[in-house]
Formats: structure tokens, sequence, C-alpha cells
């Protein structure tokens, strides 16, 4: 299919997990997710081994991913911020168990039931590894429906590649709209997975899934392992994209929908003669901050737009150390910002209003 | 010589870490039986729980997967629907599969999900140290209801085999006890049924096992058979809930 | 060349779909486009809306807040919205279902009787087609040719027949 198409962001993710070689889906519903596990209810019954299934509930949604994940299928479930909330358990323990996995977030605001409007409020959550015990998740943040296709393979593949569960983070506007979009021709890598618990068929050593271990020293580790493979993610994986950033002074830093409003304010400062550009952050963990840092070294300051109180707005921080001022501006509630409220606040930067 | 008694093939050489006089031993077992007779160790895939049989995955010969705390159907729902020829079970206590985990196993049993689930009921959490659990009887006394269970405070215990057999999911459900050579044969028959019905796509099968727990009871080995037989049969009556050979049979 | 589109009504009278053929009209003319919808249950205001956005270089934000063209299908919509459209913009509104009045002088301001058009020639539920084939006409981005091909893309094959029904009501906007 090289033709363009118009199709919602959440369509558009769900077609592209089946392109991917994902046929299992396992969810619940929620908003604004919905039409994702919609469009995998149509699909999935009409090919051969395609498995979708309401769960009873978000918790058991998760841990059905994880038993799909254990037999070695490419397995995934997608919800809403609060429904993330009670996969956490589940993706703990798949971090836990080394099992790689897609989990889509498609945010609301919250906290609590909040409103079904979008949000940026989960970004915390997310990159902080969601459940208890300080796991990593692979965190992408896709502005367009073009790049939420492109994303969901990449996902895909490094979450097997490092045996980790990776998440899309989207939001309500991103999973709403509709964009043209073409399909790559791309096939999946689908690596062998010899650790799978699918059944010995007599011709191995039994495999065991597990995040158990009762002696500290073997969880630790284990632990230390985990950590070598985040470590090596960090150095070749992080990604962020760059607008308007070879002759910029100033910068926008700003993911997912809100840095499509961004960019609109940026091309509106330039018109006022403010040079300011766009940093995006692409992957969200791991988060591109060697490539912040070195920009941040001839900016004079920086502005984080979030749909949130304030969050990636740390990350950029630690990643700056110092280099040049940070400033942060943000709605909340599952309001977006408007182009016109981020160049007032790009003006005021510009300005020396430096908080 | 003769061999005339060995350890299943589908047992592991792993020392178990259960107390002495646990039955948890006696249903391992029976299991492991049921797997060898059948042939099935290949495509075999057991879910460990949480709780004292959380270990099992280093029991069984064939590859397992530790579930979190009463998720051990939705798991084993997971590989079910994945790998089609599998024989996927769940070893499940009282715990883990009537509390935390009753929304899982209740839809897991309704949605006739093609597995077999091992649920150990001994009336109290072993693992943490002798807590009420969901079937733990009226006025008996556990780390939390040093009184005796008043059910006005701490609601009833659940009979989870007859719960489940009103649902039109379950291909089979019996509830059995391992406190004697005849139950235990009885057990190890049912276990096997459980798993034929599994083999035969049947739908979901459960075999309810009255067991016990000495340390956590505070009784001896022995003493907690009696214990069984007179306070939890009674209560938990033995038999066969829900059969999909029979309603075939009466048509 | 960036345009910002809202169109507005009550649910059920094809806001969404209106929005959608001319998303897939600017596609075909080679456009970026972006076509958003207001979701969940509490449409505020008790409308349905959505932002269409048409330009000929990459689109920013597809949350239209100022629009540079309104089509309003019911009382709440051009209420809410009329105040929000840029200067220079322009409104086409359903005057069968509209009454309210807006005296800004910086906008231009187009009405059409859609409903009652679409009863009295047999096109019962299209007035969003007629309020479309009018702003077309006076917009003038969108050729006839690429509306066409938007209504193909967007009515589901088991529906074609009801293109030449949205066709008609498309030229009847256009001439009236």
């Amino acid at each position: 299919m090289s033709e363009k198409i118009l199709m919602k962001g959440n369509e558009a993710l769900a077609e592209a997990a089946i392109r991917a070689g994902c046929i299992r889906f396992f969810g619940y519903p929620i908003t604004p997710q919905t039409e994702l596990a919609a469009y995998m209810a149509k699909r999935l019954p009409k090919i051969e081994g395609g498995v979708y299934l309401q769960a009873e509930s978000e918790v058991s949604a998760i841990n059905m991913v994880l038993g799909s994940a254990a037999s070695g299928a490419r397995a995934m479930t997608s919800s809403s911020s609060p429904g993330i909330s009670l996969k956490a358990e589940g993706i703990s323990y798949i971090a836990g168990s080394d099992l790689p996995c897609l989990i889509v977030n498609v945010q609301r605001a919250g906290p609590g039931l909040g409103g079904i409007q979008p949000s940026q409020a989960d970004y915390w959550v997310s990159t902080r590894g969601v459940g208890h015990g300080g796991a990593r998740l692979l965190v992408f943040a896709p502005n367009s429906v073009q790049e939420v296709i492109d994303l969901v393979f990449d996902a895909f593949e490094l979450a097997e590649k490092y045996r980790i569960p990776a998440m899309i983070l989207s939001d309500g506007l991103l999973g709403q709209m509709m964009e043209p979009v073409v399909f790559p021709d791309r096939a999946p890598v689908l690596l062998e997975k010899p650790w799978a618990a699918n059944g010995h068929r007599d011709k191995r050593n039994k495999n065991i899934i597990n995040s158990l271990y009762l002696q500290a020293s073997e969880l630790e580790e284990k632990v230390r392992q985990r950590e070598l493979r985040y470590r090596e993610i960090e150095e070749k994986h992080s990604k962020a994209s760059e607008y308007m950033m070879d002759d910029a002074e100033y910068a926008v830093v700003s993911y997912g929908a809100t840095s499509r409003v961004a960019g609109s304010a940026i091309d509106a400062a330039r018109e006022k003669g403010i040079r300011v550009g766009l940093i995006r952050p692409v992957t969200l963990w791991p988060f591109p901050s060697k490539q912040i840092f070195e920009k941040s070294k001839n900016l004079k300051g920086i502005l984080a737009v979030e749909m949130s109180s304030g969050q990636m707005v740390d990350d950029v921080r630690l990643a700056v150390n110092g280099n040049c001022p940070v400033n942060f501006f943000g709605r909340t509630g599952g309001i977006i910002p408007t182009p016109m409220e981020i160049l007032s606040e790009i003006e005021k930067m510009s300005k020396g209003d430096i908080k | 010589m003769k061999t005339v008694f060995q350890k299943p093939r589908s047992l592991s050489d792993t020392p178990t870490h259960y107390c002495p006089g646990c039955t948890h031993g006696i249903v391992h077992r029976l299991v492991a039986e049921a797997i060898d007779e059948l042939g099935i160790e290949g495509r075999t895939i057991g879910i460990a729980p949480v709780g004292c049989s959380v270990s099992a995955y280093n029991y069984f010969n064939n590859d397992m997967v530790q579930a979190p705390h009463g998720r051990a159907p939705a798991v084993a729902t997971g590989i079910k629907r994945s790998v089609k020829d599998s024989v996927v079970f769940t070893y499940q206590g009282d715990g883990d599969l009537a509390a935390i985990g009753t929304a899982e196993t209740v839809h897991a049993a309704t949605r006739g999900e093609n597995i077999t689930v091992i649920f150990i009921n001994n009336a109290i959490y072993g693992m943490t140290g002798g807590q009420m659990a969901p079937t733990t009887l009226e006025g008996q006394v556990t780390q939390t209801t040093p009184y005796g269970r008043d059910a006005s405070i701490a609601g009833n215990p659940i009979r989870v085999s007859e719960m489940l057999a009103t649902l039109d999911g379950p291909g089979y459900i019996e509830r059995v006890a391992v406190d004697s050579p005849a139950h235990v044969r009885a057990a190890k028959k049912a276990i096997k049924k459980a798993f034929e019905t599994q083999i035969k796509g049947k739908g979901f099968s459960l075999i309810e096992v009255i067991s016990t727990c000495p340390t956590n009871w505070g009784l001896s080995p022995g003493d907690a058979m009696v214990w069984l037989r007179e306070n939890m049969i009674p209560h938990y009556p033995l038999g066969v809930f829900v059969d999909w050979e029979k309603e075939e049979n009466d048509g | 060349m960036v345009k910002n589109i809202i169109f507005a009504g009550f649910g059920g009278q094809g806001v969404l779909f209106a929005g959608k053929v001319t998303a897939y009209a600017g596609l075909s003319q080679g456009y970026e486009v972006s076509w958003l919808p207001s979701y969940g249950p509490e449409m505020r205001g008790g409308t349905a809306n959505c932002s269409v956005v048409i330009a000929d270089r990459p689109i920013g934000s597809p949350l239209v807040i100022n629009p540079d063209v309104l089509i309003a299908m019911n009382k709440p919509s051009f209420e809410k919205f009329a105040p929000l459209v840029a200067s220079g913009g322009i409104i086409i509104y359903d005057s069968s279902l509209i009454d309210s009045k807006c005296d800004r002088d910086d906008i231009e301001i187009y009405d059409i009787n859609a409903t009652e058009l679409s009863q009295s020639e047999n096109l019962k539920g299209l007035s969003n087609m007629i309020l479309l084939g009018k702003a077309m006409k006076v917009v003038g981005i969108l050729k006839d040719k690429s509306i066409e091909e938007g209504l193909v893309k967007s009515v589901p094959p088991r529906k074609s027949e009801l293109l030449k029904h949205n066709m008609r009501a498309i030229e009847l906007g256009k001439n009236n």
C-alpha cells in the first residue's frame, strides 16, 4: 500500500502493529484508546493465529500479554492513563522476567479518573518504569500519525533485541486525529527466542520465565545484567529530532502532540526575528540527554513545553546540567497549549525573562 | 533388580522447600504422574502462583512461568491462546485463586478457557505465616483471626467449586482431598481427567484439592489430616460439580 | 497557504464526515492535511465539531482555535465559534436552523437554508454536503474533482449508491 490514506492515530498504530507481526492483542475498553482495540477486534480474527481478547480488567489484560510474551509471541495491550496504573504490576513483572512486549498509553488528563482530553502527565511514570522495583521501558513519543507507524516497528524490534517492554506514549490528540499515512514496505525483523516457554518438545531443557530471586546476590546480579543492557540502550538508541536549530539562540524542548503546537509557535517567533528552534525527544527513555547537553552549550535559554505541570522538564534540566536556563510552560486538565501561548513564552524568554 | 516405584519423569530432582507433612508434595506428584501418563510434558507449560508453591517452577520439568499474585489464569490464557497445541495448567493456593485472583479465576472459567487449574485449598495463607484465607472456616483461628473467624466481621468462607459450577464455561470441576490413600487415588484420577478435558478441548477444568498446612494450623501432620477430615470436608464436600462427559452422555 | 477550518453542529448532522471529505479532497490535491474531532460524551455546549487543516507545508497544531473558515450547522456552534473566527475569515452557516446574528465586520458571512433545501430537494440528512458545496465555492481552494475524490474515499464501498446524492447536495450548495 503505497497510496496515502487518511487514518486516525489509534487505527494506524493498530495496523502498524499487525504489519510488524503482532497478532496477539489483549485489552480492556477505555477512552481515548478505543479505536485501537476496535480495529484489532475487527482485523485479528481474520488473520491465521490472530488473537483479540477483551479481558475482564486491565490487570488481566497485561497478564495475558505476560503469558503470550513468555510463550515467545509478539504481544501487546493498549490503554489510557488510569488503565496504565492498573497495568503497573504486570509491567514490573514483565520487566523483571525480561520479556518483550508493547504497551500503548493514549494519555488522558489525571490524576484519578481525571478527564478524557489529551495530556502528557504520565511522563514520569512511563520513563521511570511504571511499576515497582526500578525497571525501565523503552518509551517512544511519536508526534504524527506517520511516525506512530514507524515507531511501532522500532518498538517491537528493540524490545525483543534487549528483552525489555516497550511503550508508545501517545495522547488523546494523536490518537484521535487523522493524517495522511503511507505504510512502509518494511518486513518485521523476528529474532529466535530460545528462552520462550512454549513447551520444550523434548528437544531442549525446560525454560523458566520468572522474576523471583530469593538469594539477594543472585537478584543483584540479575539487576546488574539488566543495567548493562539499559546502558547500551542509552548509548545507542536515544533519539531526538531538531527543527530550526542551526542558528538557534533559544530552543523549545517538547514531545508528542505538544511539539506540533510548539512548531507553529516557532514559525511565528521566527517571523518576529527570534532565533528559536525545536528539539523534540522521540525517545523519552532513553532520553536524548547528550544531544540536549551539546546543544545547550550554545543556547541562551530553553523552554520546556508539556501538557503537564512539568515532568519532562526535570530530564531537560538534568541534561542541560546548568549550561543555560530552563523555563517551563504547561497546560493541564486536557487543555492543549495554543501556539500563541507558547509564542508568548518564547518572547518572554528572548527578552531575558528567565525563571 | 526391578523398579517398583520411581519419581515421575516430569518432576525434577530439585528438593522441595515445603514443610514436613505439607501436602503440596503429594499434589505435585499427582500432577506430574498425569503429565507423564498422558505423554504431554513436551507441550505443557505450567504457571506458578504467588504463595507457598511459588517455586513450583523449580519442581516440574516442563516449561514454567511464574505469575503475579492471583493472575495465573490470565497468564495461562495468554499462553494458551498463543501456542495452539499447548497444555497449560496453573497451580494456585486459596489466597491466590480465591482472594486476589477471584476475577481472573471467574472470567477464565466463564470464558471456558481451555486450561487446567489445580487449586490447593488449605484454608490458610501459608507463605506469609498463617493469615486468614478466603476459605478459612468460621471460628478457625489464624494469625489475623486470633479469636476465630467471625463471619459478621470477616465474611464467610468461599466454596469455589460450587460457585464456578454455576457458570457455563467449565468442562470439569471436582473437589478432592489428599488425607487418605483412597482420597489420593481419587485425586489422581480427577487431575488426569482435568488434563484430558483440556486436551479434548472441553473447556475450563479445575480440581480443588482439600489440603493441610500442619505448620500454620499448629498441628502434627497426622493430626492435620484428622482436622481436615473433621472440619474441612463437612464444609467443602468432595465430589464432581461439572463433568462434560456426563453432560454429553445425558445428552 | 494554511487554511484552518472548523465544522461544527449537533452530533448526527454529519459534521465529522464533512470534515473527512474536505481533508481527503485536500490530500488528493497534494496538500498536507489533518482532521481532529472533538471526542467523548460531553461535547461542550451541545456541539460536535472537527478541526481540519489544509496547508502547503507541514501542519503544526491540528487543533484549530481561530478558524479561517467556520461551517456552522446549529445555533450553539455558531454562537461559540463565530467570535473565534480569524480576522479576514469566512463563516458559512445554515440559516434554516440558525437565527443568530454576528455583527463582526472583519469577516465574510454567508448563509444558506441548507436543512430546508435538503428536505425540499429530497436530500434528507445531506445539509452538511450542501453547506460544504457553498463553502467550496466561497473559499475556492478545492476543485470539484478533488471533492468528488474526497467523497469516494470517505463513503464506504457498501454505501456507494449514496455518492450521487452527496454530489447533488454539493452542487446544490454551490449554486445557492
